[in-house]
Formats: C-alpha cells, sequence, structure tokens
C-alpha cells in the first residue's frame, strides 16, 4: 500500500510541471503585451519598460517561469491587475463558498444518483427503470445554467419559497468563523440563520448537481447489472442471503469501485459546472469571480484560479485513488 | 432405500422474442440418501438449469412452469420465497463451476464462510462461529486455516478456491449437495483431489450429492445413479455399473464412444463422435 | 446495403434513439432553411413591441409566436436562426478535437514507446483540468468572441478523442489483417489510415455525436457567460444571458432559448446512444 501511494504521488509532478507551464505561458501566448494592456493607450513608451521590468517580463522566459515557481512555492500568487489586492487573500475569502455548493451538490447526486441507479439495476426493464434512465439522459443533456433560471423562476419568483440569488439575508450576520454559513451559523448556534443559509442553498446545489447525478446513477446501474451477472452472486444466493443482503452486501461494495473513480473524476468538474452556476444564481464564490476576471483581462487572478482549482481537482483525484485503493482489497495487499 | 430428494415432472421455460426454449422439458429422477446421482449431458442438455431449478435460483426470463420438487416429503416449488432461503445453504447447497467467479473478491474467505453460519445457525455466537469455520477449512484441507480465514479469494488458487466453496457449502452440513461441474476449469491433478475431498465428506457426513458433469470419466469415478440428459429430456436412467456395462439409448451409446474412459473404453477401440443429425429424441427412453 | 439494412433494424429497435434522429434532422433543415422558416429577421429591432409575451398568453392579437425580447424582435426567429450558430460550433469543434485527437491517437497507439508516452502525458496534463475551466482559460488568452468559444471547446475535445482512438487502434494493430498487410508492403502511413482506421471507426462516430451534443452544451455555457458569441448574435446561451434581469417580467425569453439547447443536446445525446447500442454494445455507459 506505501509503494503503491508513492508511486501514485510521483505521478502527479510532471501534471503539475505541465499546469504551471500552462498557467505560466497564458500572459505570454495573449496578443499584445500585458504591461502595455495594464496601462491602457496612453502610456509612454518609458513607463511601460519600467512596469516591464517592475512584472519581470524583461527577464529571459525560463527566469521568469522559475521565480513565478518560486513566488507560488511561497503561497505569493500575485496581485489582481484592477483592485491591486492580493490574490491569495480574496480567493480565501471566496473559496468557502464554491466548496460549500459544491459539497452541497454532490451530496445530493451521489444520494440520489446511486439510489436511483441501484433501484433501476434491481427492477430492470420496469418504468422506474426507464423513467429515471430516461431521466439521465435528461440530466446530462441539460444546460444547468437555464435549469438554474427554471428553477428560480418557479421556487423564487411564483411560489416564492426560496431565495432568488445569495448565499444569506442581509438581516443575518455571522462570524465568518470556517467560511462554510452552514457550519458557522450552527456554531453560533443562530439556527435562522443556518435555515436562510440553507434556503439558499437548494436551488443551486439542484442546479449544480444535476449532471453529477445523471452520470452517478447511469454508472450505479451498469455497474450493478454487470456485477450482479457474476458467479458470487450465485453463490450468495445459494447461500441463502435475501435479497437486501444480496444487493447490499455482495453486490453494491463491488459495484462501487467504478462509481467511486467517477465521482472523484466529477468533482474537480463541480468546481468548474460551478461557475455557471455561481453566475446564475449571483453566487459570490471563485467562479463567479474567475468570470469577471476574464473580462476584465485579469490575468494574475485568472492564472492563480485556474492553478488553485487544477491543484485541487490533482488532489482531489489522488484522493479518490487512494479510496479506490482502499475498497478494492486487490491494490490494498498486492 | 429411502430418497431424499425427489424431482417429478420439472418444467423449466424461457422465454423470448425468438420463441420459448424448453430447457427442461417433463423431467423426473430421485436422489437416494447418501448417494452421488449424476447428471450428464452436453452443453445446452438443460442439465444445470434442472441444478438451479431445485434451489429456484432461476431468473427472469426463465419460469419454472411445472412440476414438483420433493424434499424430505414438502414440495419446494411451493414454499414462500422466506422459507425457500432457509432451504438453500441449510439443507441444500450449491457450488459452481468457475472456483475463479464465485467466491466475493471484496471479502475475506472467512467472512464468506461465516456467513453461512449467521444465516443458518443463529445460535452460535461470534467465537463459535470462528472455530466453526476453522475447523471447515482445516476440513476441505486448507493449511494455516487460521491465517487464510483472513485471506482474500484473488489469493489462493483455483483449487483452493473451490476448496473454500465446498467448505462455504458443507459449513451448516446440508442434506444435499449440488455441484455445477465443479471440476471441468480445474487442471486434472486437482480435479482428481477436489473429487477425493467430496467422496470422503459424503462417507464423514452422509451428505447425498447432485453432481451435473458433462465428463463421463468424472462420472465413472464417482455416480451411483446416472441421469442422461439430451435437449431438456432425460433419455436414459440407470445405475451407473449398469450403464456403464450396458447402455441402452442410442444417444448415451453415441455419448460413451465419443470418449475414451479409462477401464471402460477397451483399447484400440475406435471412438464416434455424437452425430448432430440424428434425432435421438425420436428413440424411445430407457428408465431403469 | 445489406448491412446498412440491418443497420437501421437494429437503430429502429431504440425508440428514443429514433425520435433523436427525427429531431437532428428537422433541427438540420430549419437551420438551412432559416430564412424561409423564420417570420421576421433575427436582428430587426422594433421598440414598439418590446416584451410582448408569446401568443397564447398576449391579451389581443399578436403575430409573434414566442413573444419578443427587450428590443423588440421576435423570439421565434431568433431561435430559429441560432440553430444555424449551434450546428455551426458543434461541426467546428468536433472537427477541430476529431482531427487532433484522431493523429494523436493513431500516433500515440501506432508507434507506442516514448512517443506514445509522451503524447498520453500531455493528453493526461489535458485531462487534469476540468474542461470548462480550460475553456475559459483558452477564451481568456484568445478574447471573448464565437471563434474563441468554438477554437477553445475544440481543443478542451481533443484528449477524449485521442484516448478511445488510441485504445481503439491498439486493439487492432496486432490484428491478423494488419499484419498481412505490413508483410505486403504497406508504409507506416498506409497501414496507420488506411488500413487500421476504417476499423476503429465504430467508438468514434459514437464519440463524435456525443461530443456534438456537448460541445453545444459547453458553447451555450460560454456564451451564456459572456465568453462566447456576443450580441447581437442570435446565439441561444447568449439570448439568456440578455434575458437573467427580465426573469420576473418577461419569463418567456428564458424558457425557450434554454429549451431549445436542451432539446438539440438531448437529441444528439438520444441518437448517440442508439448508434452505441448498434455499432458498439461493449461501450455502453462505461
Amino acid at each position: 500500500m506505501f509503494s503503491y501511494i508513492v508511486k501514485r504521488l510521483l505521478w502527479t509532478i510532471p501534471t503539475l510541471f505541465g499546469v504551471t507551464l500552462l498557467v505560466f505561458s497564458m500572459v505570454h501566448l495573449t496578443p499584445g503585451d500585458p504591461a502595455a494592456a495594464i496601462l491602457g493607450d496612453k502610456a509612454n513608451k518609458q513607463s511601460i519598460a519600467d512596469l516591464r521590468a517592475q512584472m519581470g517580463l524583461d527577464k529571459p522566459l525560463y527566469e521568469q517561469y522559475f521565480i513565478y515557481i518560486k513566488n507560488l512555492s511561497h503561497g505569493d500568487f500575485g496581485k489582481s491587475a484592477n483592485s491591486n489586492e492580493e490574490v491569495m487573500s480574496e480567493f480565501k475569502d471566496r473559496f468557502p463558498a464554491t466548496v460549500e455548493l459544491s459539497m452541497v451538490a454532490m451530496f445530493f447526486a451521489v444520494f440520489l444518483g446511486i439510489g436511483a441507479g441501484i433501484i433501476s439495476a434491481v427492477k430492470r426493464y420496469s418504468i422506474f427503470d426507464y423513467g429515471s434512465m430516461f431521466g439521465a439522459l435528461a440530466g446530462v443533456s441539460m444546460p444547468v445554467f437555464w435549469l438554474g433560471l427554471v428553477l428560480i423562476y418557479f421556487f423564487s419568483v411564483k411560489l416564492g419559497w426560496l431565495p432568488v440569488s445569495g448565499r444569506l439575508g442581509y438581516e443575518f450576520d455571522i462570524d465568518h468563523i470556517t467560511g462554510f454559513y452552514l457550519i458557522d451559523s450552527l456554531l453560533a448556534k443562530d439556527y435562522e440563520a443556518f435555515w436562510d443559509a440553507l434556503k439558499h442553498l437548494i436551488l443551486p446545489a439542484i442546479a449544480l448537481g444535476t449532471i453529477p447525478m445523471a452520470i452517478i446513477a447511469r454508472m450505479t446501474r451498469s455497474s450493478m447489472i454487470e456485477v450482479m451477472k457474476e458467479e458470487y452472486i450465485k453463490t450468495a444466493r445459494a447461500k441463502g442471503c435475501s435479497r437486501f443482503q444480496v444487493i447490499f452486501i455482495h453486490a453494491l461494495r463491488n459495484a462501487m469501485m467504478p462509481v467511486v473513480t467517477i465521482i472523484g473524476l466529477m468533482l474537480g468538474s463541480l468546481f468548474a459546472g460551478a461557475i455557471l452556476t455561481e453566475t446564475t444564481f449571483s453566487w459570490p464564490g471563485i467562479g463567479k469571480w474567475l468570470v469577471n476576471a476574464v473580462y476584465q483581462r485579469d490575468f494574475p487572478v485568472i492564472q492563480s484560479t485556474t492553478l488553485i482549482i487544477a491543484i485541487i481537482f490533482i488532489i482531489v483525484n489522488f484522493i479518490v485513488d487512494l479510496l479506490y485503493a482502499f475498497i478494492n482489497p486487490k491494490i490494498r495487499l498486492g | 432405500m429411502k430418497n431424499l430428494l425427489e424431482v417429478k415432472n420439472l418444467k423449466t421455460f424461457f422465454y423470448s422474442d425468438a420463441g420459448v426454449n424448453k430447457a427442461v422439458n417433463d423431467v423426473s429422477f430421485e436422489i437416494p440418501k447418501g448417494k452421488t446421482v449424476c447428471i450428464v449431458g452436453e452443453s445446452g442438455s438443460g442439465k444445470s438449469i434442472t441444478s438451479l431449478s431445485i434451489l429456484r435460483l432461476i431468473d427472469h426470463p426463465g419460469v419454472i412452469e411445472g412440476g414438483e420438487v420433493i424434499l424430505d416429503g414438502k414440495d419446494l416449488l411451493k414454499l414462500s420465497d422466506a422459507q425457500m432461503r432457509k432451504i438453500r445453504g441449510r439443507e441444500i447447497s450449491m457450488i459452481f463451476q468457475e472456483p475463479m467467479t464465485s467466491l466475493n473478491p471484496s471479502y475475506t474467505v472467512g467472512y464468506q464462510i461465516d456467513e453461512a453460519l449467521r444465516l443458518h445457525q443463529k445460535h452460535l455466537n461470534k467465537k463459535q462461529r470462528f472455530e466453526k469455520v476453522v475447523e471447515s477449512l482445516d476440513l476441505v484441507g486448507i493449511p494455516d486455516p487460521r491465517e487464510k480465514y483472513r485471506e482474500y479469494p484473488f489469493k489462493l488458487s483455483g483449487g483452493q478456491r473451490q476448496r473454500v466453496m465446498i467448505a462455504i457449502a458443507m459449513a451448516c452440513e446440508p442434506k444435499l449437495l449440488i455441484a455445477d461441474e465443479p471440476t471441468t476449469a480445474l487442471d486434472v491433478t486437482i480435479q482428481a483431489q477436489v473429487l477425493d475431498l467430496m467422496k470422503e465428506l459424503q462417507d464423514k457426513k452422509g451428505t447425498s450429492i447432485l453432481f451435473i458433469t458433462h465428463d463421463l470419466g468424472v462420472v465413472y469415478q464417482i455416480a451411483d445413479e446416472v441421469v442422461v440428459m439430451y435437449k431438456g429430456h432425460i433419455v436414459e436412467k440407470a445405475s451407473a455399473q449398469e450403464l456403464f456395462k450396458d447402455p441402452r439409448h442410442p444417444y448415451t451409446k453415441a455419448l460413451l464412444h465419443s470418449i475414451p474412459i479409462p477401464g471402460v473404453t477397451p483399447r484400440k477401440s475406435k471412438l464416434d463422435t455424437v452425430d448432430d443429425d440424428v434425432d435421438y429424441l425420436s428413440f424411445p427412453k430407457e428408465i431403469r | 446495403m445489406e448491412n446498412l439494412l440491418e443497420f437501421i433494424k437494429q437503430y429502429k429497435k431504440n425508440r428514443a434513439a429514433v425520435v433523436g434522429f427525427i429531431v437532428v434532422v428537422l433541427l438540420l433543415l430549419t437551420a438551412i432553411f432559416a430564412p424561409i422558416v423564420a417570420p421576421y429577421s433575427p436582428n430587426i429591432q422594433n421598440l414598439a413591441d418590446r416584451l410582448i409575451p408569446p401568443m397564447w398568453d398576449a391579451k389581443g392579437v399578436s403575430s409573434h409566436i414566442l413573444g419578443t425580447d427587450d428590443f423588440g424582435r421576435d423570439l421565434f426567429s431568433r431561435i430559429i436562426f441560432g440553430s444555424r450558430i449551434s450546428l455551426m460550433v458543434g461541426a467546428i469543434s468536433v472537427g477541430v478535437s476529431l482531427s487532433f485527437g484522431l493523429i494523436m491517437g493513431i500516433v500515440a497507439a501506432y508507434f507506442g514507446g516514448k512517443t506514445d508516452l509522451f503524447i498520453m502525458r500531455i493528453v493526461d496534463i489535458m485531462l487534469s483540468i476540468p474542461a470548462i475551466l480550460l475553456a475559459i482559460v483558452i477564451v481568456s488568452i484568445l478574447g471573448p468572441s464565437l471563434f474563441s468559444a468554438m477554437t477553445a471547446i475544440g481543443i478542451v475535445g481533443i484528449p477524449t478523442y485521442a484516448r478511445i482512438v488510441r485504445s481503439s487502434v491498439l486493439a487492432e494493430r496486432e490484428k491478423e489483417y494488419v499484419i498481412a498487410s505490413r508483410i505486403n508492403g504497406s508504409s507506416n502511413f498506409r497501414l496507420m489510415f488506411v488500413v487500421i482506421l476504417p476499423n476503429c471507426a465504430s467508438p468514434i462516430i459514437v464519440q463524435a455525436t456525443m461530443g456534438f451534443a456537448s460541445a453545444v452544451l459547453e458553447a451555450a455555457g460560454l456564451s451564456f457567460l459572456g465568453l462566447g458569441a456576443q450580441p447581437p448574435t442570435p446565439e441561444w446561451g447568449a439570448m439568456l444571458s440578455d434575458s437573467l434581469q427580465f426573469i420576473t417580467t418577461a419569463p418567456w425569453m428564458i424558457f425557450y432559448p434554454g429549451l431549445a439547447i436542451f432539446l438539440t443536446v438531448l437529441s444528439f445525446n438520444l441518437m448517440g446512444d442508439g448508434l452505441m447500442d448498434v455499432l458498439d454494445p461493449k461501450l455502453k455507459d462505461k
């Protein structure tokens, strides 16, 4: 198991190198001089040259890359070109919002997806099966931003049950201890704020969780169907196991292996999907921030958010691989 | 001699767009106490479906259409699902052809044997069950049973896995063990060991065995009674001795002539093949 | 010919896939004949007719089937013309992904060794960044436009095709007919593209169909974010982003463009599902 972890850890090095290289070269691939772009049309040559020197753009490329990596390793992600704020400090403010939304969405997707997948597999060819598999295909075809708008229209505008946008009503004020409002409000024992934060989360989480839910449902179903054909299922039945025991003890554990992998892969794309959802619901997370940065060509922000999301994606995949190894005795002991 | 199990007029059909496949069509035979009955036939003859029907493990699109399976005076086909579960693994257990895939890869060997005890011998506590599992691993000839308890199936060889399967099947000391081609996937030397083990357990525990195989060599080694199946029907039924000495049905004869059986087939005799063009069902059944 | 009939027979078994196919054909016809089908020009503004609800909701008579937007443009006509853009985006993006992915996959699998390792490492790195994020990075380099969006989506799709092509070429490479052709003196190029490639067509066709669906979806997403098609282009995603502020007053501006995206993507996915059943049953749900 230890050698597996080390091997898997070494695999991430070239990936990290590639990602930093890509993010680093963004500035240089962009047409035009970044210094001139920042200073605008009226800048004279001297001030552009000064800024270039200040930004280190006059040094050779490999040296610039080296400096970039050195700064990154100190946690220095640079300053926003527009607000002149440290990228990292604003990132810290916004990141919990995205994580909270993604986690709730994933929770929703995993439970409903696996549940629907199991029932579909067990009641194969039933109306439930056809219905949920069509639903799953519709789910992956769904423009999430549109789903978000339709949900807002029905549940917020028409019915008035849930808030239209944001994370928390203005009347609430809670200490940002963890940055996760659900947890912070509970820590402050402010249950009304908790309820309000939860209400704000429901619609964006459904919108964001729909595609992963559909994928998980399909994957669970096909994996369960494959596993139910295995000989060891027949063995379990011949032993006298009930249908429930066969499904939940003998089939599910084996069927979950590919599902765990896909869930891990989707965690990363969930952060990315949050970009669209956050825009729809004015959710103050990194997705919305990133989009604004692209409008304003604020490269330090684009670079840092991209890099951080990619790194999180890599870490999550690493953890998922470990988890996979853990539930699969062949890798754990082999 | 008293019969443990009687199968009467069993019919199991499979339905599809292409029509009805009468996989088991009006099959009757008996299994005497403590004896070994072999069902022989080619693939597709319905022998495996017959054995699965006894345990009612037939899945959609298969349906048991009729007949009786009588164990100790009660008809298994009339039991509720819950009652049937108490039969499986306790009164009748079953082992399968592929030892590589018939154990669950996610659980330890010990867990899988223990599960049978947990299902059917609820009066035992954890410690007693552990001792019984170790005992049964020892009984089927697995070395270091205490160590092997914690082993996962992928660490064991094919022969050892089949031994574990037998340990699971024998854990609750069933009256009948159904073995569906249990040696087909094994090397010849391992085959003989597994057959010896089954015979040994039969002698010790008095278990009846229903053995499904296409291999007449195996039949010759272990059978007391033989049932020959062909396309869903029984074409000949006889004691092993009679069958090998004096096969009567043309299909049985063809089968016997198609492979050499040590001790039966005379040396240098010519081998023949089963002729696909002959409709063996047109000959009268030979039930002795 | 017989193969084609057999193919149609098998495909027809999947009812949903047939519906998907019909919708795709209708969509194609709509796009081609957009100027004839659409009652109005998509970009003509008529401020007197602003925010008219769809016909069935409009009190009094209205000639705007799905109503009008905040500039008084006919929504139905804009959606009709939007089909041209979505189909074009799908076709070009898939074209980019497919051609690069095909070459990378086939070269990696055919030459193996270090070439394979190098190409697949690049593929892994690209896959280690979530697709829409990578697309946004590319768009921010090129500057927001429909062209940037198509290029970005095309590039983002490359690794998926490269992987699929590679694995099917690997499976084919050692087969007898390839070895026979090699013994007969076929060049590398001929072996790769003439001998092996046609036998890998099934999974590629399935992926291209599904890829078309996701390209349309991603392009709409980028345009919704304001990073793709720019106003006044009648692009479905961009139309949605314009209508955000009218959600309480003119919800039809939100429903119908989104519905168009959903139905288009769903139809291509249904078609891909049906093709998978017929061409590559093993691939199903993988």
